[in-house]
This record gives structure tokens, sequence and C-alpha cells, in this order.
């Protein structure tokens, strides 16, 4: 008889119950292990460091190591401050630019469809799917060839080319979503492709801007494999290749190890846990199924 | 008329864009990839203008040790390992989260939150965890856990289990760690789906909300049990978003390099080394650059077998519907 009642209207504490929060709660304890040492660690002095393990609580609230992070006290001994400037540069026009650019793709492969434009559109899809290893030495020439080579121009164009296929994809199932109707009433009203985009389709796009950014800048942020073979001077490497250097000049010191890492991690963190309603639409746009 | 030339315009860019820089790139790997380009003399072309070498770069690699067997066969192992222990985790965690819980999005951000961040950041931290004089043996030791995994170790019909995981590079249950070669690959596999498996779950728990109530309520009326609903219907119904995942996560594993990098940098030895770790020591690091792109081509063909198949059936679903 309990079989056909509603789930959510259970009364009294049942077993099952008690164990699936506790399933629930133990999940969350290991799943957190990794936070707690980011954060427990960042906060140790030196002297901590040399003498407890990485599970025991900090004395007291150090920010020293986070400080040695940034902008270590040894000459020419790395920090991530730069980094962290670099990243900035290079990812916000590449987020800006790639969004732009695939919301017009996505529109008029989805509201401007043409014989073959779904073949272009599986064309342009596949950039998305390949390692790019497959590419990496041929665009390590082309932008040492152009003097783009060690330079964050040449980052945030590379970033731009490969989010391309996203950030089209994301918009053109954003956009299907739009009733047709809008675009034929525009249609009929005189407005071509330009002004059907911007009056119809663009006042529209907004949550669509915000999923595409979020993933792109999550993304771009976060990257690694080009950052590191396309830079190689501190000047123009972004924060993940500089947090890598950090822990190969402070190799013993998890502290500053921890607090690099986790100052790395603050922006995509933040943007995370404000908007990560959007955040886990990108993540189930980006697996093809809008 | 007019138009369709103007969508085909607008959507130029994109399309010279993709022709340059994805198809046109890997042609050009492909074509480095037969040259005898493995020299520190930079390229003063837009092609490599070395001599012709035909496939001895691939057979080169298939006589290194190194590639093969090592370094595709920790790929397949670590590719299998992630893929199988994410997929079940993330059921598990969706499967949980469907129970109409409170502080059910609290949850659900919370074995998402590692998404958000790098794999550098991951593999640094999980460095430290699996680091074995710091990390996680200071932590399990006191606890009386350590002793445990010595027992388990020590049973004697489970030998041969734990030869294999040795073998295989796999067996965490070792102390070592990342230190030591019998468990360095599944201290990078553990990292992996501690920031993959949210997504799994957040995949399955997606998938699970899209079927309708009544289906459920038509087994309770059965007399079906929960388990037995999620086992008899519920799962067979997620099969399409499990296949999306499994070929999502397998081509994440087959191109991994920055998680790897950081945590063991494919040591020790090349107990944990991948493909992906042997190209950028050989090309980038010594300048082997058509050995390199032999490698790329690999990866790439290993990947488009995964991928092409599962693309052509989605879009093809997709005209359908």
């Amino acid at each position: 008889m309990s079989s056909v009642r509603v789930p959510g209207r259970r009364r009294g504490i049942r077993p099952s119950r008690v164990l699936i929060y506790g399933l629930l709660i133990a999940f969350s304890i290991v799943y957190l292990v990794p936070v707690y040492v980011l954060v427990v660690g960042s906060l140790k002095t030196l002297r901590e460091v040399n003498t407890t393990s990485i599970w025991t609580l900090p004395t007291g609230f150090n920010l020293g190591a986070w400080a040695d992070a940034l902008q270590p006290p040894l000459q020419n001994s790395g920090g991530i401050a730069s980094g962290l400037v670099n990243s900035l540069e290079m990812t916000i026009p590449a987020v800006v630019i790639s969004s732009v650019w695939g919301s017009i793709n996505g529109y008029i492969l989805s509201k401007w469809r043409f014989r073959g434009s779904d073949t272009l559109f599986a064309t342009l899809l596949f950039g998305m799917f390949i390692p790019y290893q497959a590419i990496l030495i041929p665009l390590v020439n082309l932008l040492q060839q152009l003097h783009l080579y060690d330079s964050l121009v040449g980052l945030a164009i590379t970033h731009v080319m490969y989010g391309l296929p996203i950030t089209t994809l994301i918009f053109r199932n954003y956009y299907a979503s739009i009733p047709t109707e809008l675009v034929e009433a525009a249609k009929v009203d005189g407005a071509g492709i330009v002004a059907v985009y911007r009056r119809v389709i663009l006042p529209l796009s907004v949550p669509g801007f915000v999923v595409v950014g979020i993933w792109q800048f999550t993304n771009i942020w976060n990257e690694f494999l080009f950052a590191v073979t396309l830079t190689s001077a501190p000047s123009s490497q972004p924060v993940t290749v500089a947090l890598q250097n950090l822990a190969g000049s402070f190799a013993a010191l998890y502290n500053v190890q921890m607090a690099g890492a986790l100052i790395s991690a603050l922006p995509t963190l933040v943007v995370y846990i404000l908007l990560s309603r959007y955040f886990i639409r990108g993540l189930l746009a980006g697996s093809l199924k809008g | 008329m007019r138009a369709r030339s103007l969508s085909v315009i607008l959507l130029l860019p994109a399309i010279a864009a993709s022709l340059i820089f994805v198809y046109g790139f890997i042609a050009w790997t492909g074509f480095a990839s037969i040259t005898g380009w493995n020299q520190i003399k930079p390229l003063h072309n837009f092609l490599p203008d070395f001599p012709l070498v035909g496939l001895d770069n691939y057979t080169s690699l298939m006589s290194t040790p190194r590639f093969w067997t090592n370094d595709v066969v920790n790929n397949a192992v670590f590719t299998v390992c992630f893929v199988t222990v994410s997929l079940v985790l993330g059921l598990v965690l969706a499967i949980l989260l469907d129970q109409h819980i409170l502080g059910e999005s609290f949850f659900r951000n919370l074995f998402l939150l590692p998404m958000s961040l790098s794999f550098v950041v991951t593999g640094t931290v999980w460095a430290w965890i699996f680091n074995p004089n710091t990390g996680i043996n200071q932590l399990l030791d006191p606890l009386g856990l350590g002793a445990i995994r010595d027992g388990l170790l020590g049973i004697g019909f489970l030998s041969p289990l734990w030869s294999v995981l040795d073998s295989l590079h796999v067996n965490i249950l070792r102390t070592g760690l990342t230190a030591d070669p019998r468990a360095s690959l599944g201290a990078v596999v553990v990292a992996a789906v501690w920031q993959m498996s949210g997504f799994v779950m957040a995949m399955f728990l997606a998938g699970l909300r899209g079927i309708p109530d009544d289906v459920r309520e038509a087994a309770r009326v059965d007399g079906a049990s929960e388990l037995q609903i999620y086992r008899r219907i519920l799962i067979p119904l997620l099969r399409p978003i499990m296949i999306s995942v499994i070929v999502l996560l397998g081509y994440i594993s087959l191109k991994i390099f920055d998680l790897v990098f950081v945590m063991t940098r494919g040591g020790p030895g090349i107990s944990s080394d991948f493909p992906s770790i042997l190209l950028f020591d050989s090309a980038f690091k010594g300048n082997l650059w058509a050995r390199g792109a032999a490698i790329a081509m690999v990866m790439l063909i290993v990947s488009a077998i995964l991928v092409v198949p599962y693309l052509r059936s989605q879009l093809r679903g997709e005209r359908q519907s």
C-alpha cells in the first residue's frame, strides 16, 4: 500500500530515507576532501608545512602563503600574479568574440537554413571532437610565422577558433527554441537577415549569452595544453602554466601550492557558485542534447 | 535568393576558420607525419620542406616500447577505469538525488563543483593527497584503515587480482601511491573521476527528470519495488544518455594531458605515461616534430572512430525528430 504513495509526501522517518541521506552525506564528505586540503593547506605557515601533514588544521588565519604564491619574495622565482593578469587579458576578448560569432552562426543555422546548411553545421561541429594535439604542431608553426607565438593575442585567437563549434552549437539549439513565427512575422514586415537578428533575436539572446559566456570563460581560463605549448615567456603565460611552474619552484611547500591553486581557481569558482544554474545548462548543451 | 546568399556569406568566416584551423591543420599534421622533420631546424615556410619518408615515423613508433605497448595500454586501461567508475558513481549519485530529497540543489552543486576547476588545480591537489609521505596514508593509518588495506593485500586468494592491478599500474592500495609504479595510474584515475563524475550525475539526473512520472506510477501500481523500477525500467530508458556519456568521457580520456602532466608527469618511470605526454616530449622538448605529428594522427584516428559514428547518429536523429 505504501507503493502507491507519492514519494515526497511520506510521513515519519523511514530506514531507506536514513540510508539515502547517509550515503549523500558520506559522498559529500569524500568530494570535499580536496577542497579541505586546498583551503587548509593554503593557510599554513612555512613552519607548519615542515611539521604537520596536509590534514591538520592551521594554527591561525595566515595569508602568508597567498602572498608568496602571488609574488614570491625571491626575484625570478615565479608567482602567479602576472599569470592572473595574462589570463584575464586573454580570456575576456576570446569569450566575447567567440560568443558573438557563435551567436551569428547559430542564428543562421537555425533560422535561415538552406540546402546543405546541416552538412555545414556537422562539418563545423567536428572541430569540437578532435584531440587538439592533432592541430597543435601546424598551429605553433602558423603563429610563429605570423609573429603571434608567445603572445596573448595568438592565444586568444586560438581559443576563439576552437571555441567556435561549441558556441555555435549552443546558440543553434537555443535559437531553435525561439518560435519561428516571431521570425516569420518580422520577415513579413520586410525585415532581412540582419534586421531580424537585431530586432527579434538579439533581445531574446541574453540567457544564451550567459550560458555560452560562462562555458567559454570556464574552459578558456582552465585550459592548459594550448597555454603551455603556445607560450614560453612568463610575460605571456596564462595562470594555469604559472601555477604549474609554481609547483616546480615551491616543490616541497604545499602551502604555497595550495594557495596558488585556490587563487587561480577563484574566478571560475565564484562564477560557478553564483551562476551554477547556467553552468549546468551549458554542460548539458555541450553534450549535443540542448 | 538574396537571403540565401547573405546567409552563406555570414557563415563564410566560420567555414573558412574551420577549413583552415581544423581540416587544413589536420592535413598538415598528416603530411608532417610522413616527412623526416625530426630536427631542431625551424620551418621557414608554411609547410615542412623535408624529404618524404613514408610511414617510417609510424613504424619507428611501433617499435618504441614507451609508445607501444606501454602508452597505448596505459591509455586504454585509464579509459576503461575512468569511464566505468565515473559512469557507476554518476548513476548512483543521480539516483540518490532523484529521491525527492531536501537540499537537492545543494548536493547537486557540490558534486558538480570540481567541474569548474582546471585539471591543473585538480592535479596539484591530488598530487599532494596521493603523496606517500604527506597524503592519504597519514589520514588513513591513524584511523586504523591502513590495517584494513594491509589485510586486503594479504588475502591469499586475491593475490592474482593484486598482481594484475599492479602490472596495470592501478592498484591504489599500494602505499607508495604516485611514487609507486604499481599505483601511479590508479591515482590519476581517482583524480579524473573526482573531477568528471559530477558531469555524469548531471546528465543522468536530467535524463531521469525527462521520464514522465506516469511511467513510475504505472510500475508502482503493478507492485514493482523502487529498486526494480530503476533496474528494469528507468536505467534501460537512460541508454541514449549512457552512450553520450561514454563517448564524451572516452573522448576526454583519449586526449588527456594536463592532469597527468601535473600529477605524475608520466612517472615513476613511464608507469603513468600517455601518448599525449610522449607527443609533448617528442615534439616540444625533443624537436622530433614528425614523430609528434605521427602520434597526433594516431590519437586523432582513435578518437574519430569513437566520435564520428556518434556525431552522425546524433545529427540524423535530430533531423528525424
